[in-house]
């Protein structure tokens, strides 16, 4: 029975009828505070810009002009396309892509050992793994920063060891910006993944084996289509935040090193700054993380109704 | 025998304890060197604690001191407030049957872990210069209440999930009224949900720079805003030492929040 299910799964009717009114708060908080402003930048990426910062409210299409158009210096000649901005963009898809494959790599089978120990362990391991994920990113950062520095103690190591005769430079390199980003989402991938491994049928598996599959083929055949779903989530919890990522670019990237995050965090910063065009490069930034969003859900949707 | 065969994949064992070695490294370097002696801080010279009592009695340890009032301030009262919002948001998800807009409230509770960062710090700056307010404590206090409520929400809606409403019906039953049913029955059930949901926003708001960084205006800092200012110029040891603290405190929070979330599952196992 419906009802008896709903019990089960810790959901009831006991405060029928009062639902929207214990959601109004959070509904209002969420829905002024974030929602709210999330449209609002769309807004103003269609306004005047204002010299000093912020906006004269006339509608332009200037911001999006700017990002996509180049017109030469005195803004007359006939456009051409604009390769710095959508360089930057493609240049930060790389990055977050190639930071969620190196996730992927470890994180998968990190999450499937951990997802197989005993019970005891596996809580143990687990915990182990959660603690850096609540740990200050900004703290984070700068911990491999000083590491990974020219006369830093990684460097100092290798060289000891032999293994160099010269310090390895990474500090202000693409390079340190791959690993930074690597080394803030890692967790964000295991969790996911550990979440739906733990959850796995080993009963699968032994029928697999008994069916003379060898161990790679049931793992690849029968482990990783039924944790896939782990697999997806975990992608995206490291590609979205890598993409608009700024500690790690601003931090170990340096000047040359440019993200999206960076582009847009310097548009409203001083005088300088041009807050329509950081609007619009917000928007567009928020439009393709929409996209990866509907993507998925749809292939969830897919997914369902497979199975 | 078979059976762990099959669990054990070759490499795996490898691959976690690389994992877990890339993840501390930095975290246990900095901790070390923040206790060394030498200020040209990449050759070992002996301990010191120096750069600990630099922090609390140095020339910036006003500077310092002002920051983490700050942000135990904003902490304190973002969590208790995203927490008491997102109690009241879990009763209605888990307890009040079906209604029209339960299913896109998931959604929008979970919207401030979906949008990315700088476009929450964007927006929020936006959003309160249209409505003409400069940075301050209440900006940041509003941010922070807002990307709180789903690091709330969810320890406590899982551990909703977890209790059947068999023991409130049995209360209303013998005429207990809702809201005692609630308060003497449900509430205590849950506080292990509701405290683990209240220290991770509040290690979630003590952590935050990106959007602090955006609404805080000139002149309002937290613990994360002055380090961040102060790394720029290089990283000095009394900012290692900061950071050293501010590591245990984060780990020290997790910990607990992990301990009471799970001695309330022991405890109510059904």
């Amino acid at each position: 029975m419906a009802g008896d299910m709903q019990s089960a799964r810790g959901t009831s009717r006991l405060y029928q009828g009062k639902g929207p009114w214990l959601l109004l708060p959070a509904w209002a908080v969420i829905g002024i505070f974030l929602l709210l402003p999330v449209c609002l930048i769309v807004v103003y990426s269609f306004l005047t810009k204002e010299f000093h910062g912020g906006v004269i409210p006339e509608p332009s299409l200037a911001a999006y002009d700017q990002f996509f158009f180049d017109r030469g210096i005195f803004g007359d000649d006939p456009p051409r396309i604009e390769w710095n901005y959508i360089e930057i963009y493609l240049l930060s898809f790389l990055q977050a892509g190639l930071a969620t494959l190196f996730c992927l790599v470890i994180g998968l089978p990190s999450a499937w050992y951990i997802a197989t120990r005993p019970i005891r362990l596996r809580q143990m391991l687990i915990l182990v793994i959660t603690v850096p994920y609540w740990v200050n990113l900004l703290i984070r950062t700068i911990s491999l920063k000083f590491l990974i520095r020219d006369e830093g103690p990684m460097n100092a190591f290798l060289q000891w060891t032999g293994l160099l005769d010269h310090p390895l430079h990474l500090v202000n390199t693409s390079y340190a910006v791959q690993l930074g980003l690597f080394y803030s989402y890692l967790p964000f991938m295991v969790l996911p993944i550990f979440a739906s491994a733990e959850r796995f049928d080993i009963a699968l598996s032994e029928a697999s084996a008994d069916l003379y599959s060898t161990k790679w083929q049931t793992f690849r055949l029968i482990t990783l289509p039924t944790i896939w779903p782990g697999v997806v989530a975990g992608s995206i919890l490291v590609f979205v935040p890598s993409l608009g990522a700024f500690l790690a670019p601003n931090l170990l990237g340096g000047a040359k090193t440019y993200m999206i995050g960076s582009l847009i965090d310097e548009q409203f910063k001083g005088a300088a700054g041009n807050w329509p065009f950081g609007a619009a490069a917000a928007t567009i930034l928020m439009s393709v993380v929409l996209v990866v969003l509907i993507l998925n859900a749809r292939s969830q949707i897919k997914l369902k109704g497979a199975g | 025998m078979r059976r762990s065969g099959l669990r054990d994949m070759p490499g795996f064992a490898q691959i976690f304890g690389l994992c877990v070695f890339l993840l501390y490294t930095p975290l246990i370097v900095i901790a070390v060197y923040s206790f060394n002696a030498s200020s040209s801080i990449t050759i070992w010279s002996g301990f010191t604690l120096d750069w600990y009592k630099e922090v609390f009695t140095g020339i910036d340890s006003q500077k310092y001191r002002d920051a983490a009032v700050n942000s135990l301030l904003v902490a304190v009262i973002a969590s208790a407030l995203s927490t008491v919002m997102a109690l009241a948001a879990a009763v209605g998800m888990l307890r009040a049957g079906s209604f029209r807009g339960r299913s896109i409230s998931f959604g929008l509770i979970g919207l401030p872990l979906l949008v990315p960062e700088i476009v929450t710090a964007v927006a929020s700056l936006i959003f309160f210069s249209f409505l003409g307010l400069s940075g301050s404590f209440l900006t940041v206090l509003i941010a922070h209440t807002v990307f709180c409520i789903p690091f709330a929400y969810l320890p406590i809606s899982a551990r909703m999930q977890d209790i059947p409403d068999l023991y409130e019906t049995a209360a209303t039953d013998l005429y207990a009224t809702k809201w005692q049913a609630f308060r003497l029955i449900l509430l205590p059930m849950l506080l292990p949900g509701i405290v683990s949901g209240y220290l991770l926003s509040f290690i979630v708001s003590l952590d935050d720079f990106l959007i602090t960084n955006f609404v805080k205006g000139n002149g309002f800092e937290t613990l994360p805003t002055v380090i961040f200012g102060a790394v720029r110029t290089g990283i000095r040891p009394n900012i290692m030492a900061m950071s050293s603290l501010l590591l245990l405190i984060s780990i020290v929070l997790v910990l607990l929040s992990y301990l009471i979330g799970r001695q309330g599952r022991e405890k109510f196992r059904i």
